[in-house]
């Protein structure tokens, strides 16, 4: 579980990697709320190809990055969303919230 | 072993965040004799990980606790899951359930038991304030036939 961070032209993506849980969550959250605090994006994609599982705080750690970019006008994008949690997506409302666009299986 | 159940596992271990993976990880590993599909197993681990993290998160909030999880198995290749603490107890366990509502501060998203309501076949949640909670939870699992659905 991790994340590699990449700003490119006012956008930061964040490249989430493994099995996001209540446990890994919260260093993952640091990790990239002080890059955007620090560089103000206008848009976070959370790059979810490498992740593996993912259970309910991996939807809180994509409203609390919507929270924060709200505050300086910035949106988030949920890319790469592999096929497998959809489900969880979809029952979380995500979609209200910012733009999901799907991955492939096996991308993981 | 409880009455009929086929085949049963039981671990206990301490309330620490390190041990959700853990638990994911024991329940597949038990429900492999089955030979689940990989969305029925994706969808067991996602619920045991709630169910858990429900102990860590509110059961246990500022103190370290024992969680027990069971898992059976019974005829129809029903998995029973149950993840009991000894923690603070729900108060009102109809509100508890309702999705989005939480107590967990802001970076919950409020979604356990919702999740674990439509990801299972069935929930049940029994609590007692200042005693502790015990979550059952069953999942039917496909016939072999419906492999890869």
């Amino acid at each position: 579980m991790g994340v590699q961070l990449q700003m490119k032209q006012g956008e930061l993506i964040a490249l989430l990697d493994g099995e996001i849980d209540h446990h890994g969550a919260r260093e993952l959250r640091e990790e990239i709320d002080a890059a955007a605090q620090r560089t103000k994006p206008r848009l976070l994609t959370l790059d979810f190809s490498g992740v593996q599982f993912m259970d309910s705080s991996g939807v809180g750690l994509i409203m609390g990055r919507y929270r924060m970019m709200s505050e300086w006008g910035g949106e988030v994008c949920v890319a790469n969303l592999p096929p497998r949690l959809e489900k969880l997506v979809s029952l979380a409302g995500i979609r209200e919230l910012c733009t999901v666009i799907s991955g492939k299986e096996g991308q993981a | 072993m409880r009455t009929n159940a086929i085949n049963e596992m039981k671990v206990s271990f301490p309330s620490t965040s390190a041990n959700e993976s853990f638990a994911r990880a024991a329940v597949a590993a038990f429900a492999a004799q089955l030979d689940p599909t990989v969305d029925e197993l994706s969808d067991v681990r996602t619920a045991v990980s709630e169910a858990v993290t429900n102990c860590i998160v509110h059961a246990y909030r500022d103190t370290i606790g024992e969680i027990t999880l069971t898992v059976r198995i019974y005829e129809g290749r029903r998995l029973v899951v149950q993840v009991k603490d000894k923690g603070c107890g729900i108060e009102d366990v109809e509100k508890a359930m309702e999705p989005l509502f939480t107590t967990g501060g802001e970076e919950r998203a409020g979604l356990g038991f919702a999740v674990m309501e439509s990801f299972m076949n069935r929930l049940h949640v029994t609590s007692r304030p200042g005693k502790g909670t015990c979550v059952t939870m069953e999942k039917r699992l496909s016939g072999r036939s419906g492999h890869g659905r």
